[in-house]
């Protein structure tokens, strides 16, 4: 913080400022307008709601289902009374009551520019590069090994969490823009697809390969069959390839593939399924609504349990051999209390997912770095070879989908640059609107009343119901009313307190009025000194602080912690001089068709 | 009027006073007044007296006559008790209320027309009584209600809205209470909330009749070029005379000569009021110099705060009137209506 004995006003021209108070829309990868499409579905409006998320994250009505959800925990309701805004499920209302949008979605376009991309795999990061690129006139070729598109979106997440029907339409939207799919093709050769047509090649071929365990017996004839990668079973789960397992199933891992390689082996015949976890609770990978819907339906999750060996009897897979486990405090160090044996019928492994490109021969300029991992620039996604990129799990690991979609549209703005000849750090600002939602005295064009509804629960298919056949979709989305009191414990984040400081009088009345009373108005100082000296403490070091200019009358500051505001807008209602006012912070988030030049625009489209 | 009602947020992590409630506890019902007026300030700064006494809502009376003022006894401490009289006659209410019940704290709030107007001679005989009291003026130098018709605190020469301007002689509570014996006098400004809450804190321990006349802008009709009484004017012309601590709850010290520039008055609870940066000559225990320094200072254009005048000596109206030691509500029904009978064995005695 340096030796500055005051802090300097805050500038909230720079669109990161308030975009920051927007917790989920800053939390969310893809940078999705959030409040805004809340705002939406609140008035019914749920194709808007949809077009809104899918200009940001291109499949709402998929991750609406499976999304890791950052948003939720940075979200302020959870700072105000302990519990997210259900925004996930938000999205799928808005995607399941949604009108017909199909006017509105971009249309294929009947020029050609003449530039030719190639996308390795049709997951989510290169369905988006050819969602940000086909409109702006480039052939985009998908290569997909399967039959059909969607990576590990299809492969991976079983059809009882997410549809397969919503999976075609929101992919089938993109192909009908125009994307060429080439399936069941392998791409073996990145060069000699830069020596045909392609001016660049977008790699998007996600994390492929499950971790193996290889422990004694593990390589054993007989257990072989019985032994099975998470992902790997999955798939061919989704591929009609797998149709049954034992009956007693252990499930080695404890991450999200772990949830849904147990909750699938239950659809399939299993019956006493474990899940066999290294360390506690408390230390595990999966999202917590993952493990309650595995524990909802009668899996059994074992804490402290190390695998040691495969235990081959009769020359057949009889159980494992684990080690217990007693861990120190925070999970670092373990003691071996003894061991034992779990009988069992199959072992699924899913303890991760590695990247794998056999496929790409190690003389072609892309460099290869640690674990084997491709170097990709962070910003550009381009590999040390021009006109290469990567993105999604390919790019750095195995995240989750709304990254795979942010790379997609990073991947994109790069790849147009890097057509046009422009160099890639040339990359369109983020800018920002703000417009007043002042509507008369104390009267907003937004519903601006906190809303004490707890969050609303999701309704889930009867347990006997669900396990009828494999993609009895278990989660039944909310209902209109429930949809609607979720909307309202929305804090409308967006719309921002925006202060003028030679308006001010410094009469108190903002700060009187405050519910939360994160306002003050003293004397500036250093930052650390500031947030000690306002009516309660800013404790929150994440939350900004927000600093005027010096007021007119007495030099003092306005000071506000943004940590707690619950956007009511009372300051500005309580504000004889409109010093405070609510505007919305529309934060503008570049994409390749904003950059579409003029002269494209005037084509007459197909 | 606001849009909605303030919320309450389940996870703001407000502290707890000694009877275990938040400073939001002590918040009545949302304000109508004019945004910006210098009266919610004066609420906000009461809430957080009150909230800083530890007191019991329910052991507070909140009374009030007519007037922008007399509303705001709706706006802070919701649960405690509360009456609203016509206009001026709230002190004789409150006098009729502390004889009867001497247990709770009597918050007055009235303005500068319902106080030197029409109730003038109500405040007078309530200073003169010395009833236990804490009287609050809201003076912002207008009939808000009537739409800023200059009141009788208005100084000579301020301008109205419209121009218009005052040729008549202001009256100064503080003047009047200095002049007729009251107990204790200070005057604040309600955009100064670091004088204004200990200097109520002091006035609600006080065991006689407490004035604070408190500036407090009409942000509507009197918040101009020409006023007086606007934020700007107070900013420029105030003029802090002590500065004091009100410390709880201490044992009794008798009123000391400055030390350090520190005059320590004893209340008779056991509070202690300290005086910091006080000037040489200045004085709070000593009438006529604070009525000559007070005179001195106005004829100089400077308005004049802080705890000007304490005297925790003087007998109050319990003393001088032998009121019920016990609150006529806990007193037994037969005791306090002793019947027909008792009261013809009164009357005999006169007969």
């Amino acid at each position: 913080m340096g030796h500055r004995d005051f802090m300097q006003p805050t500038d909230v021209k720079d669109p990161r400022y308030f975009h920051r108070v927007i917790d989920c829309q800053w939390a969310c990868p893809a940078h999705t307008n959030v409040p805004e499409y809340i705002r939406l579905i609140a008035q019914g409006r749920y194709a808007d709601a949809y077009m809104v998320n899918r200009e940001s994250n291109v499949f709402p009505g998929i991750l609406g289902r499976t999304c890791d959800r950052p948003c939720e925990p940075a979200c302020r309701r959870q700072r105000v009374d302990g519990t997210p805004v259900a925004i996930c499920r938000l999205k799928r209302a808005a995607a399941d009551s949604r009108e017909d949008i199909s006017e509105r979605l971009p249309r294929p376009v009947d020029y050609r520019i003449g530039r030719h991309i190639a996308c390795v795999g049709a997951g989510p990061a290169s369905l988006t590069v050819a969602n940000d690129l086909l409109p702006l006139g480039y052939d985009v070729v998908i290569f997909e090994k399967q039959d059909r598109p969607g990576g590990l979106m299809r492969t991976n997440i079983p059809a009882f969490r997410l549809p397969a029907s919503v999976l075609d339409e929101e992919i089938g939207y993109i192909v009908d823009m125009g994307a060429e799919m080439r399936y069941g093709t392998t791409v073996t050769d990145i060069d000699a697809l830069l020596n045909s047509e392609f001016d660049a090649v977008f790699v998007g071929s996600g994390a492929p390969r499950g971790k193996d365990l290889n422990l004694p017996g593990r390589n054993d004839a007989a257990a072989e069959e019985h032994i099975h990668i998470g992902i790997d079973w999955l798939e061919a789960i989704a591929f009609g390839h797998t149709a049954s397992i034992g009956e007693r199933v252990l499930i080695i891992g404890v991450g999200n593939t772990a949830m849904d390689c147990c909750r699938s082996a239950r659809r399939l015949g299993g019956r006493d399924i474990k899940i066999m976890a290294r360390r506690p609770r408390g230390f595990f990978k999966a999202s917590p609504w993952e493990l309650d819907d595995a524990e909802e339906e009668g899996v059994d999750i074992v804490v402290n349990h190390a695998p040691t060996r495969f235990v081959i009897e009769d020359g057949q897979l009889a159980g494992m051999e684990f080690q217990k486990l007693r861990w120190d405090e925070d999970a670092r160090n373990a003691t071996v209390l003894g061991t034992v044996v779990i009988p069992c019928d199959d072992v699924i492994l899913a303890i991760g997912q590695e990247n794998a490109f056999p496929w790409i021969s190690r003389d072609l300029g892309i460099e290869f770095g640690e674990w084997d991992m491709p170097v990709v620039d962070e910003v550009s996604f381009e590999s040390t070879r021009p006109g290469v990129f990567f993105g999604g799990d390919a790019a750095f690991g195995p995240k989750n989908i709304i990254w795979a979609v942010e790379h997609g549209h990073q991947a994109a703005i790069s790849i147009h640059n890097f057509c046009q000849g422009l160099p890639l750090d040339d990359r369109p600002p983020v800018g920002m609107n703000l417009f007043s939602q002042k509507m008369g005295l104390t009267e907003w064009s937004y519903h601006n009343d906190y809303n004490p509804a707890p969050r609303q629960r999701m309704q889930h298919v009867d347990l006997r119901q669900r396990f009828r056949r494999l993609d009895v979709e278990v989660e039944e989305g909310f209902t209109e009313e429930q949809t609607e009191f979720e909307a309202q414990r929305c804090l409308n984040c967006d719309v921002q307190t925006v202060f003028d400081a030679p308006l001010c009088i410094e009469c108190d009345a903002c700060i009187d009025v405050c519910p939360v009373k994160c306002l003050t108005i003293t004397e500036n100082a250093g930052e650390a000194e500031l947030r000690r000296r306002l009516t309660v403490p800013a404790a929150n070091p994440e939350q900004a602080l927000f600093v005027s200019a010096p007021l007119p009358q007495t030099r003092r500051v306005m000071v506000k912690d943004e940590n707690i505001c619950v956007h009511c807008g009372l300051c500005a209602e309580r504000c004889p001089t409109a010093a405070w006012d609510m505007q919305k912070a529309e934060v503008l988030i570049p994409y390749p068709v904003k950059m579409l030049p003029m002269v494209a625009v005037t084509a007459t489209p197909r | 009027m606001p849009s909605i009602t303030k919320p309450i947020v389940p996870l703001l992590d407000l502290p707890r006073n000694a009877v275990g409630l938040t400073v939001r506890d002590y918040e009545g019902t949302m304000s109508t007044l004019c945004a910006g007026c210098g009266h919610d300030s004066i609420t906000a700064s009461l809430v957080q007296a009150l909230w800083e006494l530890d007191l019991q809502p329910h052991m507070i009376a909140k009374l009030s006559g007519i007037g922008c003022s007399s509303k705001t006894t709706a706006y802070f401490a919701g649960t405690a008790h509360g009456f609203n009289s016509v206009h001026g006659r709230m002190a004789a209410i409150a006098t009729g209320a502390a004889a009867a019940n001497r247990d709770l704290l009597y918050v007055g709030v009235s303005g500068d027309g319902d106080s030197l107007s029409i109730g003038l001679g109500q405040l007078m005989h309530a200073m003169r009584r010395n009833v236990r009291l804490m009287y609050i003026i809201e003076n912002n130098g207008v009939y808000g209600l009537t739409k800023g018709q200059f009141s009788a605190s208005a100084d000579v020469g301020a301008l109205l809205k419209g121009g218009q301007k005052n040729l008549y002689a202001p009256i100064d509570p503080v003047q009047v209470g200095l002049a007729i014996g009251a107990t204790f006098l200070a005057r604040s400004f309600s955009g100064d909330k670091q004088q204004l809450v200990p200097v109520l804190k002091a006035a609600a321990m006080h065991r006689g009749f407490a004035l604070v006349d408190v500036l407090s802008p009409c942000v509507t009709f009197n918040d101009h070029e020409g006023s007086t009484k606007s934020y700007r004017y107070m900013r420029e012309h105030e003029v802090q005379a002590t500065e004091a601590d009100f410390i709880p709850h201490r044992t009794a010290v008798t009123a000391s000569i400055p030390v350090d520039g520190v005059q320590t008055v004893a209340m008779h609870d056991g509070s202690e009021l300290h005086f910091r940066n006080v000037p040489a000559d200045y004085d709070p225990t000593d009438r006529v110099s604070v009525m000559h320094y007070l005179q001195e200072r106005r004829d100089a254009g400077e308005v004049v705060t802080g705890i000007l005048y304490v005297d925790e000596d003087a007998p109050n109206l319990h003393e001088l009137g032998n009121t019920t030691e016990t609150p006529l509500v806990k007193v037994p029904y037969e005791a306090l209506c002793p019947g027909s009978r008792a009261l013809a064995a009164v009357q005999r005695q006169w007969t």
